[in-house]
C-alpha cells in the first residue's frame, strides 16, 4: 500500500505524524481547520495562535505564521495582533481551561467588543497536559485527578455552557457553534462559517470543539467514541448556536 | 500623510503624563494598549485625544495581562506598539513581560509607580524597581530606563522604541506618581530635527509572500522539550544581553573624583541627591553624585569605578533598599561602605538629604 492519506495541503509535513497522543481529538480539529484554510485559499493571510496546554504542540503544525502563548492568554495575543494588522485573519486555539478558566476573562471580553477574530476551542472535559485534572467542562460525576471520587456539582458548580454565554454576550454579526470531531464534515463546516464571518468582518467567531483524551480518561477506543459521541452531547448540544444576520424584532 | 504632530522645537509647559502621549506619538508609535490605573491614566486620556488627527490607534482592554499580550501582538504584527501601566498592574504586566522576554519581542512599557505592596498608595513611590528590572519568570532580559525630569520622559520615551527595536529586548520608562503629575517645562521635538532615526520595525506574522511556499512559516515558541535546548538559547540570549550591556547603559555623575563620600540615587529622587551634594559641596563636604539612569543594565563598570575611590555610598531611594541591592551586586568586593536612606512609599527632599549627609560626617 502506497495510497497516503489526504492531508490538508497547509498542514507542515515535515512535523508529521504531530505530536499528540494516540486517540486525541486535537489532530481531527486540526485537520478541519486545515481543510477550511486550504478551502477558503487563505494560507498567507492567516495567523495562528496556541494556548498553553495539548494545544501549544501546534506550534509549528502549519505552514502559517504561528505564535505560541501562554495559558488563557491566546486571545489578547491574537487581539493585538488583528487590530494592529486588520488584513490578517486571527485564529485563537485553545483548550478549555484556556479558555473557560484562566483566559475566561479575555474570551468574555474579546466577544463583547465583537472582536474580528476567530476562536476555536477544544473541549474534552479535562485539562490533558498537566495530567488530567477537573476542568470548567468536566461533566457531572466525571473522575479526574482532582475529582477523584467525581465531580460534585454541590461543591465544584456545573460544567460551563461556552458557546451558549459567547452567543449571549457577543453582539449582532458574531458566529457561534458547537461541533465535535464524532463529525468532522460538519465540524469543518462550522469552522469555515468562522473564518468567512471574520473575513466578512461580521464580528467575533467561536467553534466548540467536541473532543477525546482516551489517555486521561483512561478510555479504549469504544468507550472513548462513546464518551464523546453520546455523553458529552448530552449536556454539550451540538450544532450553530448564533448566526450573524437580523433578529426577528419583539413583537413582530 | 497626517502632519507631523511636532514641527522644530516647541517649548512647553505640562504633565508627565501628557509628555509621554506626545513622546510616542512624536516617536511615531502605531498602537496603545492599556488598562486604567492611577497615576498613569492620563497617558491613554491624551493619546485618545490626540490619535484621530495623526491616525494611530488605541485599544482599552480587560485587564493588564491583556494589555500588555495585546501589546506583544501588536509588536508581532510589526508595528511600534507600547502600554502604560503602575502597582499592581506592573505586578500582573510582568506576565506578558516575560513572553516578551522568551521572544525577543520589542514591546515598550510605561510604568509611573505608586506605594506598595499591594493596593497601597496612589500617589508615588520607587517601589517598583525589583518588579521592573527583574520581574517575571525569567532572567531579566530587559531595559530600564529611569527619568528624573519632564525633558528626561520625552527623551526616554522616543528612545525606548529605538533601544527596544534594535536590541529587541522589552525595554521600559520607569517614571512614578510625581512626573507622572507634576507640571514641568520642557521642549518637544521631531525626533528626525535632531538627528535621531527611528529604527525601523519589522513584521514577525504576516510577511509578505505564501508561507511555505515564498518563504518558511513564522513558528514562534516561548516552549521547550529538553532543558538542553533552552539552554542554548539562554545562552545566546545572555550573551546578546552581556553584548548590548555597556552600549545600553547610561549614568550622570560629578564631583566623583575626589568625593569621599557618594549619594546613589535614581529617577526623581536624584533630582534631591543633585541638589544635596551641590550644596554640600559648597560648604566644603568631599561628596559627589551618581545616578544610574539604565537600572537595567546598571553601568556597573562605573559604578565599579567610583565605588573602588570612594569610602561611602550613600543610597538614597523611595523604597525600603531596591535600587541598594542592585548596586550591592553591582559593586561587591569593592571595598566601600553602604549608607542608607530608604523612605519607602514616601518622597525624598534635599534637606533630609544634606541632614542625614551632615550626621554620618558628624
Amino acid at each position: 500500500m502506497s495510497v497516503q492519506p489526504a492531508m490538508p495541503k497547509c498542514w507542515n509535513m515535515e512535523t508529521k505524524p504531530h505530536k499528540f497522543c494516540p486517540g486525541c481529538g486535537h489532530g481531527l480539529v486540526l485537520k478541519a481547520l486545515g481543510q477550511a484554510i486550504d478551502e477558503l485559499g487563505i494560507q498567507d493571510k492567516v495567523v495562528f495562535g496556541c494556548d498553553i496546554g495539548c494545544s501549544l504542540l501546534s506550534w509549528d503544525f502549519f505552514k502559517v505564521d504561528t505564535v505560541q502563548t501562554h495559558h488563557g492568554r491566546t486571545t489578547p495575543v491574537i487581539t493585538g495582533i488583528k487590530r494592529a494588522n486588520p488584513a490578517m485573519l486571527g485564529i485563537a486555539y485553545m483548550g478549555d481551561g484556556g479558555g473557560y478558566a484562566i483566559g475566561a476573562q479575555h474570551l468574555v471580553s474579546a466577544a463583547t467588543r465583537n472582536e474580528r477574530i476567530t476562536v476555536i476551542l477544544v473541549n474534552n472535559t479535562q485539562y490533558g497536559m498537566t495530567g488530567g485534572q477537573m476542568a470548567p467542562t468536566t461533566m457531572p460525576g466525571q473522575k479526574t485527578e482532582t475529582s477523584p471520587y467525581g465531580r460534585d456539582e454541590e461543591s465544584t458548580g456545573y460544567p460551563t455552557q461556552g458557546p451558549e454565554m459567547v452567543a449571549a454576550i457577543t453582539p449582532e454579526g458574531a458566529y457561534v457553534a458547537r461541533g465535535t470531531v464524532a463529525n468532522v464534515k460538519q465540524l469543518k463546516g462550522f469552522i469555515k462559517k468562522a473564518l468567512e464571518n471574520q473575513m466578512a468582518g461580521n464580528g467575533f467567531s467561536f467553534v466548540e470543539a467536541l473532543s477525546t483524551c482516551p489517555t486521561n480518561w483512561r478510555t479504549n477506543a469504544e468507550d472513548t467514541w462513546k464518551f464523546v459521541e453520546e455523553k458529552m452531547t448530552k449536556y454539550f448540544k451540538v450544532g450553530e448556536i448564533k448566526v450573524p444576520g437580523p433578529r426577528e424584532k419583539e413583537g413582530q | 500623510m497626517p502632519e507631523k504632530p511636532i514641527q522644530g522645537e516647541k517649548r512647553v509647559f505640562m504633565t508627565g503624563n501628557e509628555v509621554i502621549a506626545w513622546a510616542a506619538l512624536a516617536a511615531n508609535a502605531d498602537i496603545m494598549y492599556g488598562y486604567p490605573i492611577t497615576p498613569q491614566n492620563e497617558i491613554m486620556h491624551y493619546w485618545t485625544r490626540m490619535i484621530p488627527k495623526y491616525n494611530r490607534k488605541f485599544l482599552q482592554t480587560e485587564d493588564e495581562l491583556s494589555a500588555g499580550f495585546t501589546t506583544v501582538g501588536g509588536v508581532l504584527a510589526g508595528r511600534r506598539a507600547f502600554t502604560a501601566t503602575a502597582g499592581p498592574g506592573n505586578t500582573l504586566m510582568q506576565e506578558p513581560m516575560s513572553m516578551a522576554e522568551a521572544m525577543r519581542l520589542p514591546v515598550v512599557v510605561v510604568v509611573q509607580q505608586r506605594g506598595g505592596p499591594s493596593t497601597a498608595t496612589v500617589i508615588y513611590s520607587q517601589q517598583e524597581v525589583t518588579m521592573t528590572t527583574l520581574g517575571g519568570n525569567g532572567e531579566g532580559l530587559r531595559v530600564v530606563y529611569s527619568t528624573a525630569t519632564h525633558q528626561e520622559l520625552y527623551d526616554y520615551t522616543i528612545k525606548a522604541f529605538n533601544t527596544a527595536w534594535k536590541y529587541r529586548f522589552p525595554t521600559f520608562v520607569l517614571g512614578d506618581g510625581y512626573q507622572a503629575k507634576m507640571r514641568e517645562s520642557l521642549t518637544m521635538y521631531d525626533p528626525a530635527d535632531r538627528g535621531i532615526e527611528m529604527v525601523a520595525t519589522e513584521p514577525y506574522v504576516g510577511k509578505p509572500g505564501m508561507p511555505g511556499v515564498d518563504r518558511d512559516p513564522t513558528h514562534l515558541r516561548n516552549t521547550y522539550n529538553v532543558e538542553e535546548e533552552l539552554y542554548e538559547v539562554l545562552e545566546q540570549y545572555l550573551a546578546d544581553y552581556a553584548k548590548a550591556a555597556p552600549e545600553i547603559a547610561e549614568y550622570e555623575a560629578f564631583d566623583t573624583d575626589d568625593a569621599e563620600l557618594v549619594v546613589i540615587s535614581h529617577g526623581v529622587v536624584s533630582r534631591a541627591g543633585k541638589a544635596a551634594v551641590q550644596e554640600l559641596r559648597q560648604a566644603g563636604y568631599k561628596v559627589g553624585y551618581f545616578r544610574p539612569i539604565t537600572l537595567r543594565p546598571l553601568p556597573v563598570d562605573q559604578l565599579r569605578e567610583v565605588a573602588n575611590k570612594a569610602k561611602q555610598f550613600l543610597v538614597v531611594e523611595s523604597a525600603n533598599g531596591q535600587l541598594d541591592r542592585l548596586v550591592k551586586e553591582a559593586t561587591f568586593g569593592c571595598p566601600v561602605e553602604m549608607l542608607p536612606l530608604f523612605k519607602p512609599g514616601v518622597g525624598i527632599t534635599t534637606e533630609e538629604v544634606v541632614a542625614r549627609v551632615k550626621e554620618i560626617k558628624g
